[in-house]
């Protein structure tokens, strides 16, 4: 890759990050500017106007299973940005790369067998 | 002033190690001081790789070494909240200061 | 890099990180520090732009701001105590804490003035994933492997604490 190409890359990454934080913040100050005030009445503020009532409040407890399902999506991030750095070499790693790789994921596909033989994977 | 040098890169590590220590000793709730935890991590991935990129730019020993902290760090995010969780269910607080019994 | 724009994008990105740094530690609703810690790694993951480390970057902004902040978030919800707008408050120990934290200010200062870094060749800007790849393939294979056991010991560990029985 050109060093000339680098930050400059990088660069239009950061343009396009402000013009999307514009383009919300842009949203958000219109609507504070532009919507009439004073009908905060207790229809306009519940959740879901004319819809369905909301029991309770959102900050309820919810349950562990979404945890382990939180947990399983870490490791196989950390899995998928090792697989993203073979890959870019993966001509000149050849087979010694792959079986490097074929190890690494092994390892990891017995903690998933684990945790589906546990059967914390069900959903019931 | 303007032109980068090492001593920036070490100061923003040293800014945010100091910061991320305070809350990692000063905060009641359990995954507060696991965030803190988190950030003295990241304060030292900065000083890795500015290292790597200042003394010694062929090799990228520093990079390397900030691989494998993060993914370290992942694994001991999962492992620490898990306990949190275990706490939680045998106590029913995440207060640090309430949980200072090895065995109950 | 002794480019003036550079250095100007540096102190904006290092000052936001520190600003929502700060924010972590000193916000009163926990689920708020946490998505200042979400500003802080994408901060960071700046900081390792700017120093040729696009490979970190990728892995800070996938790995930190991504996944470990989805489990901190998850952790929050699971453990939260109904109705306490107050759940990032200090503990006891503030204080000492904050002496401590002072003290290792002093020292750190005192380090960095004192010290002296050889002096290195300028390099250029460019990306590190090819070098980075190689290493880690070749130089530093058998870590890379022992990191797969470490990940699949805190996962099967995490599975074992948190399974309802």
């Amino acid at each position: 890759m050109g060093q000339e190409f680098y930050l400059t890359g990088y660069f239009y990454a950061a343009v396009f990050l402000a013009v999307g934080a514009v383009v919300v913040l842009g949203g958000l100050i219109a609507s504070l500017l532009l919507a009439p005030r004073g009908h905060k009445t207790r229809e306009k503020l519940r959740a879901y106007e004319s819809g369905e009532e909301p029991v309770g409040t959102a900050w309820v407890q919810f349950p562990v299973r979404f945890y382990i399902f939180a947990l399983l999506f870490v490791v196989f991030d950390v899995e998928a940005i090792f697989l993203f750095a073979w890959a870019t070499r993966f001509g000149q790693l050849g087979v010694v790369g792959l079986v490097e790789m074929a190890i690494f994921i092994l390892v990891l596909v017995a903690g998933l067998v684990y945790a589906w033989r546990k059967g914390v994977l069900k959903w019931t | 002033m303007l032109t980068l040098t090492l001593n920036h890169f070490l100061v923003l590590g040293a800014i945010l190690f100091c910061v991320g220590l305070y809350g990692a000793l000063a905060k009641g709730h359990a995954v507060a001081v696991l965030m803190g935890i988190e950030l003295m991590l990241n304060s030292v991935n900065i000083t890795l790789v500015g290292f790597a990129r200042f003394l010694a730019p062929d090799q990228l020993l520093g990079q390397v070494f900030a691989v494998f902290v993060i993914t370290a760090a992942a694994a001991e995010a999962a492992v620490g909240l898990a306990i949190v969780l275990v706490v939680y269910r045998q106590r029913r607080t995440v207060n640090v200061e309430e949980v200072d019994l090895l065995k109950w | 890099m002794s480019d003036p724009l550079v250095t100007l994008v540096f102190y904006g990105i290092a000052a936001v990180t520190i600003v929502a740094a700060i924010g972590v530690v000193s916000l009163r609703n926990i689920y708020r520090a946490a998505l200042c810690l979400v500003l802080t790694f994408l901060g960071v993951a700046g900081v390792y732009i700017l120093l040729n480390a696009d490979f970190v970057a990728v892995m800070q902004v996938l790995i930190y701001a991504g996944a470990v902040t989805t489990m901190l978030l998850f952790a929050i919800m699971l453990t939260r105590s109904p109705g306490s707008p107050r759940s990032n408050a200090a503990n006891r120990q503030s204080g000492l804490a904050l002496f401590a934290v002072l003290v290792l200010v002093v020292l750190l200062v005192l380090a960095l003035g004192t010290a002296v870094w050889p002096q290195t060749a300028p390099v250029a800007a460019q990306s590190s994933v090819d070098v980075l790849a190689k290493q880690l393939f070749t130089t530093y294979a058998l870590p890379f492997e022992i990191a797969s056991v470490l990940l699949l010991a805190a996962m099967v560990g995490a599975i074992i604490l948190a399974r309802e029985d």
